[in-house]
């Protein structure tokens, strides 16, 4: 049997009605939960590149392994928030959009490679083009499964009680 | 300072994609992602740009920690992009999703050539 799809978008899916009605219910308590996580999920990222720096014609790690960790992190965190039910309204707003948003970066990704084409190395250049987008995707599909197969577990855990 | 730049700059870009996601949602009604390909692009273009300014010497380091790390860093986002890939291939929309990864790589990769293009042409 394939599994459900995730149905939520953890930015904003106008589909649902839910998220459509979200910005109506309390505008600047939305967009200050957004700004909150976005400062805190963009100074985590910055903490981690100081304490983890990489010299311009190496292989960026440290951006790598924070997009890795953090798609590997909305995995688990959207499974367990279509698990709450009914969630606070500023949760996926906070976390979703704000914190994880925040500490992942599409742009530094793709400025790091331009940094590495202009400082003469085209393979490590390639190596970070095509190694971040699949080691993100096979971490947030990881994440997901494996947090959908414990909740399935506690689920029946507890029906068997 | 350095660190006050990248909050400020990070609490301004998180919401702006939440905003610019919105609308572009709101003008179609497909299942692709197009609101965070929009983004992903836009910070990538303006990354390009205000690296290569930086770089020209046209403006100060520090603009790089709040519109580069904080503004664009948290105006981008990999884990929704990779979130709602998951989304696409989960739903039985394989050849969208891997649309989705070509077209943000791409696109992310060409809007930093075009920004620090720009960045040659005004300030170089």
């Amino acid at each position: 049997m394939p599994e459900p799809p995730p149905a939520e978008d953890p930015d904003v899916d106008l589909h649902l009605p839910a998220h459509r009605a979200e910005l109506r219910s309390g505008r600047a308590s939305l967009l200050g939960a957004v700004a909150l996580g976005g400062a805190l999920g963009a100074g985590a990222r910055y903490g981690v590149t100081l304490l983890w720096p990489t010299p311009h014609d190496g292989f960026p790690w440290a951006v790598a392994c924070v997009n890795t960790a953090g798609c590997a992190l909305i995995g688990v965190f959207m499974v367990l928030h279509e698990e709450l039910g009914s969630p606070h309204r500023l949760l996926r707003p906070f976390i979703g959009v704000g914190v994880l948003g925040g500490f992942t970066t599409f742009s530094t990704y793709a400025a790091d490679t331009h940094t590495l084409l202009s400082a003469g190395r085209p393979l490590v250049a390639l190596a970070d083009l095509a190694a971040v987008p699949l080691l993100a995707l096979a971490a947030v599909a990881v994440s997901a499964r494996a947090t959908r197969a414990c909740v399935a577990r506690v689920r029946n855990a507890e029906g068997a009680r | 300072m350095n660190w006050l730049l990248v909050l400020v700059g990070g609490a301004l870009g998180a919401p702006l994609r939440y905003l610019t996601d919105r609308a572009v949602q709101s003008r179609h009604e497909s299942a692709f992602p197009w609101g965070t390909l929009t983004v992903n692009v836009l910070g990538c273009l303006g990354i390009g740009l205000f690296t290569g300014a930086v770089l020209a010497g046209a403006a100060p380091s520090e603009l790089q920690l709040l519109l580069g790390t904080g503004l664009c860093g948290a105006l981008t986002t990999y884990s929704t992009f990779s979130y709602e890939t998951l989304r696409l291939a989960e739903s039985g929309a394989a050849l969208q999703a891997a649309a989705n990864v070509g077209a943000s790589v791409l696109a992310g990769f060409g809007a930093v050539l075009l920004g620090d293009a720009a960045a040659s042409a005004a300030w170089g």
